[in-house]
């Protein structure tokens, strides 16, 4: 009989036989290894939870009371006998590789990550290893970032020049990752920043975490609209076009993804603004990410995969594409966002429940374009 | 250039009218006459002539981009524009050319004597001197139709509040056959004649649908609360052919189709009544082919748009007249200002004179006292072959666009049938990476035959739920189309139906589109092909 690989796709999420865990599940298990506190990574329901230090106020804010075990990265945990240890993933704050090693065999998964260090959170780090489990969200050539840099002086102009017009600047991107992101960036000489509460309570749980942000205010019916005028707005995708954002009327809206490389995806978007800013590694970040790994074989979970495997084969990886439910942090389905609003805590459940349910076959070896969550509600 | 590609962007970056009229404005100001002249072309459809073939284009981007041309067209399914797929692909670019959107339009029409070594050098130099901004506006003037974000009218406005020229007659002044070579933009603003370009043709006035949808049938009390007494207005069918002006000025006939093509050697058993026409005459009408007197479907007239050669088969088998319903100008005189009736009055005279009244047709005016008499009128259109009928107040003057008020539109029903998806192919634009061009099915026995293809219908929320489903049930890929799991029923609506030897159906629809998503519809419901034949009534 073959011996069994150390790590297996199964329908429940990536499994460790040998040391009885699994990483990023999407069912509930006794034993999850997450990546990162994004809702397709951090479902709820486990028993127990191993995440890195930094993700844990936001994993305790969004999935509430959980048995939760953190570690620092580098600092390894044994479970019947097999290593884990976590490493930078550059995704998001708090964001990891999981590494896990038994008798010699070192497998890597990525999680979510990007190559450029966005000055936030702690940057990627290539871990070597045989197998390789990688994202690939943007895993095509078209898709290639400007350094950041450019990026917010574009965005700092844009909101420069709203103030000079008396606009509001309403700037969109997910609550954790992009949103601390432009927050660390803006030129605060510009104005204030103001938050919409379901960024702000990401914001304090970072804070509680001791991760040291630029100021912010959070807007209540109180704050006045003049002020907030001045200064500018981050704001979830889940806000766009509703009252909450017209009442800021009139503003130009800027919205903050990887996505809004392409033309059309843009004008489907009918952003004022879009800014190609993505925490996912671009084409050319993937190939060097995979490449500094010297693995023996890589697996493609989600994203472009089945373009990306047949690309990497021809220029020399041992490349397989795998079904996952990780899906799509940026926006490409155009749902709201997964994560709790004010007026209800824990909207999420139900969605990721119909996700698990929703039609198609998870680990047959097919394709899929990132969209993998769908509003059901 | 640099002014060019920044307009595009500019336009990308704002979706309110307001900002976009400024950004035209802003570029207007900015650029040289000749530049404008150039902008003003591309922007109304005048590209100028291809120089290297697309296949050519493509190669060579291919080999600049240093990709496999398997991942190439992947990319441009991903993209959904190719212009803006090669400008994605090649390396980053700090240059930037100095060179002025005339300059570069110049060079382009410079190529046409070159040999292929020579394009090739001129291209790949060409790429590597502009930024990926430029380069994707580049792309656009060698390859591709030039569809912008903003409307002919956004463009004429913009024109209109710089030289304090009315925007009808800004409309009127661009159109006909002319290029930026030829027109300057001198000439633009002076004031002009009819005579100044003979064959230039009138801005068309195009109806308002006097209903939203099909589904909300108006009823003749509606329509009464709506358009008021029966007795103001006139009422003819509304013909299903290709919309054209008709213009004979200096002993010169020249015929327009409402794409603003120049259509005139296409329809040569038009010219005698044309060449016999008065001076100075234009015609408004409806271009159909006729046999034994009565009109005959749009499929047929079809087979021979398009074509380089008019056959004799083809002539004999699809032989065109006119349906006239306007006089725009008479004795050389612009009458759209006249009321309708006595627009009509004229054409009446026209036709009433013409030796070629089998070809020189008149849209008849449909007799009613009530709108209760026309709504029953209005079942008989498919028998007429019309569309359903058109309404015209009779104190209209002819007005130019799309306008409401005067001229209305009020179709029938479209036929329609349920049919399940089995193929999907991503769209093209704002539709890029979402799969929103699906094929349909009826059933043949058990098996599915494709019958149709549907684009539009559905809502931004239904197309995401239709691609999440397509994603996930997947059978089979052939390049960038894939065989859907046979499940999701649709209410397919179409405007005829006609026999076709092209279509593995054996049928061929005008106008499908998608009514509605049959949520409640299990796919062994669907329709069979016998519903369609019946429909042809056969």
């Amino acid at each position: 009989m073959p011996k069994k690989p150390l790590l297996e796709f199964t329908d429940k999420g990536i499994y460790c036989h040998q040391g009885k865990f699994y990483i990023d599940p999407w069912k509930p298990v006794d034993d999850a290894v997450i990546t990162h506190a994004h809702a397709d990574h951090a479902y709820p329901g486990h028993k127990h939870y191993l995440a890195h230090e930094l993700s844990r106020e936001v994993m305790l804010y969004r999935l509430g009371e959980i048995q939760l075990q953190t570690v620092s990265y580098g600092e390894t945990v044994m479970k019947n006998g097999v290593e884990i240890s976590l490493f930078p993933a550059g995704h998001v704050i708090g964001s990891a590789q999981v590494r896990i090693e038994y008798k010699g065999e070192v497998w890597v998964v990525s999680g979510d990550y990007k190559t450029e260090d966005d000055g936030v959170c702690t940057p990627f780090e290539p871990v070597q290893c045989h197998h390789f489990i990688s994202e690939c969200t943007f895993g095509m050539p078209v898709y290639q970032w400007k350094p950041q840099a450019e990026i917010f002086n574009d965005m700092n102009n844009w909101w420069r020049s709203n103030v000079e017009h008396g606009l509001a600047t309403v700037v969109v991107g997910y609550s954790l990752g992009k949103a601390q992101r432009i927050l660390q960036n803006l030129d605060l000489s510009i104005g204030k920043v103001y938050t919409h509460g379901v960024i702000e309570n990401t914001n304090e749980a970072l804070r509680r975490n001791g991760v040291e942000l630029n100021p912010t205010t959070r807007i209540t019916q109180d704050t006045p609209k003049e002020e907030v005028r001045k200064g500018i707005i981050i704001a979830p995708p889940s806000s766009v076009g509703t009252p909450w954002m017209r009442k800021f009327n009139p503003y130009s809206f800027g919205y903050c993804s990887g996505w809004m490389a392409i033309r059309g995806a843009k004008r489907r978007r009918a952003a004022d603004r879009g800014f190609v800013l993505s925490d996912h590694a671009d084409w050319d970040g993937l190939i060097s990410a995979i490449d500094a790994t010297g693995c023996e074989c890589v697996y493609l979970t989600h994203g472009y995969t089945a373009q990306f495997t047949r690309y990497l084969n021809e220029i020399g990886f041992n490349a397989r594409e795998v079904h996952t439910l990780y899906g799509d942090d940026e926006g490409l389905t155009e749902v709201p966002e997964e994560e709790p609003n004010l007026s209800n805590p824990t909207p999420e459940e139900g969605v990721f429940e119909k996700a698990i349910e929703a039609p198609g076959k998870v680990f047959s070896f097919g394709e899929d374009e990132g969209g993998a969550k769908e509003d059901f509600r | 250039m640099k002014a060019f590609a920044q307009l595009f962007l500019s336009l990308d970056e704002t979706n309110k009218t307001n900002e976009k009229v400024k950004v035209l404005k802003d570029y207007f100001n900015s650029v040289p006459d000749t530049d404008k002249m150039n902008m003003l072309a591309l922007f109304s459809g005048r590209r100028p002539k291809r120089q290297i073939n697309s296949t050519l284009v493509r190669n060579w981007a291919i080999e600049a981009s240093n990709i496999p041309p398997w991942l190439f067209e992947e990319s441009y399914h991903v993209v959904g524009d190719l212009a803006e797929t090669m400008s994605l692909l090649m390396p980053q670019n700090r240059g930037s050319s100095s060179k002025t959107l005339t300059e570069w339009i110049n060079e382009i029409n410079g190529l046409a004597d070159k040999t292929e070594e020579e394009k090739k050098r001129w291209l790949m130099d060409s790429w590597a001197m502009l930024d990926s901004s430029e380069r994707f506006v580049f792309n656009k003037l060698l390859t591709g139709s030039f569809r912008v974000g903003v409307s002919q009218s956004l463009v004429i406005k913009a024109l209109a509040d710089i030289t304090g020229i009315e925007p009808p007659v800004l409309t009127h002044r661009i159109m006909g056959s002319w290029m930026p070579d030829t027109y300057t933009y001198e000439q633009l603003v002076q004031e002009q004649t009819a005579s100044d370009d003979i064959s230039r043709p009138y801005p068309f006035f195009l109806a308002y649908p006097i209903q939203e949808t099909s589904e909300k049938q108006k009823s003749a009390e509606e329509l009464k609360s709506a358009l008021g007494d029966e007795s103001e207005w006139q009422a003819e069918w509304k013909w299903d052919g290709i919309r054209s002006q008709l213009i004979k000025r200096d002993g010169q006939i020249f015929i327009w189709s409402r794409g603003e093509d120049l259509a005139t050697d296409k329809f040569p058993e038009l010219h005698p009544f044309l060449n016999a026409l008065p001076d100075g005459t234009v015609l408004d009408g409806e271009l159909l082919s006729f046999q034994d007197g009565a009109p005959m479907p749009f499929n047929v007239l079809q087979t021979r748009i398009g074509r380089k050669n008019l056959s004799k088969k083809i002539l004999e088998e699809s032989p065109v007249a006119v349906i006239a319903y306007d006089c725009l100008e008479y004795n050389g005189e612009d009458i759209r200002h006249k009321t309708q009736s006595e627009r009509r009055t004229i054409l009446e005279k026209l036709q009433a004179a013409t030796p070629f009244a089998e070809i020189f047709r008149i849209s008849a005016l449909i007799p009613f006292d009530n709108w209760e008499g026309l709504e029953k009128t209005r079942e008989q259109s498919r028998a007429m072959i019309a569309e359903g009928i058109m309404l015209k107040r009779k104190s209209a003057t002819y007005q130019v666009g799309r306008k409401r008020g005067d001229w209305w539109k009020w179709k029938i029903d479209p036929l329609s049938v349920d049919a399940v998806m089995i193929y999907a192919q991503k769209g093209h634009g704002r539709r890029a990476d979402l799969y929103t061009d699906y094929t349909f099915a009826v059933w043949d026995g058990d098996k599915l035959v494709p019958f149709a293809k549907a684009y539009s219908g559905l809502t931004d929320a239904e197309i995401n739920k239709v691609d999440y489903f397509i994603k996930r049930n997947t059978l089979e890929k052939f390049g960038p189309v894939r065989t859907v799991k046979p499940e999701l029923v649709f209410e397919i609506g179409f405007e005829g139906i006609n026999k076709s030897t092209r279509h593995k159906s054996g049928i061929a629809l005008r106008f499908p589109r998608i009514l509605r998503w049959r949520h409640d519809k299990p796919k062994e419901e669907a329709d069979t092909i016998e519903t369609l034949r019946a429909l042809l009534g056969e």
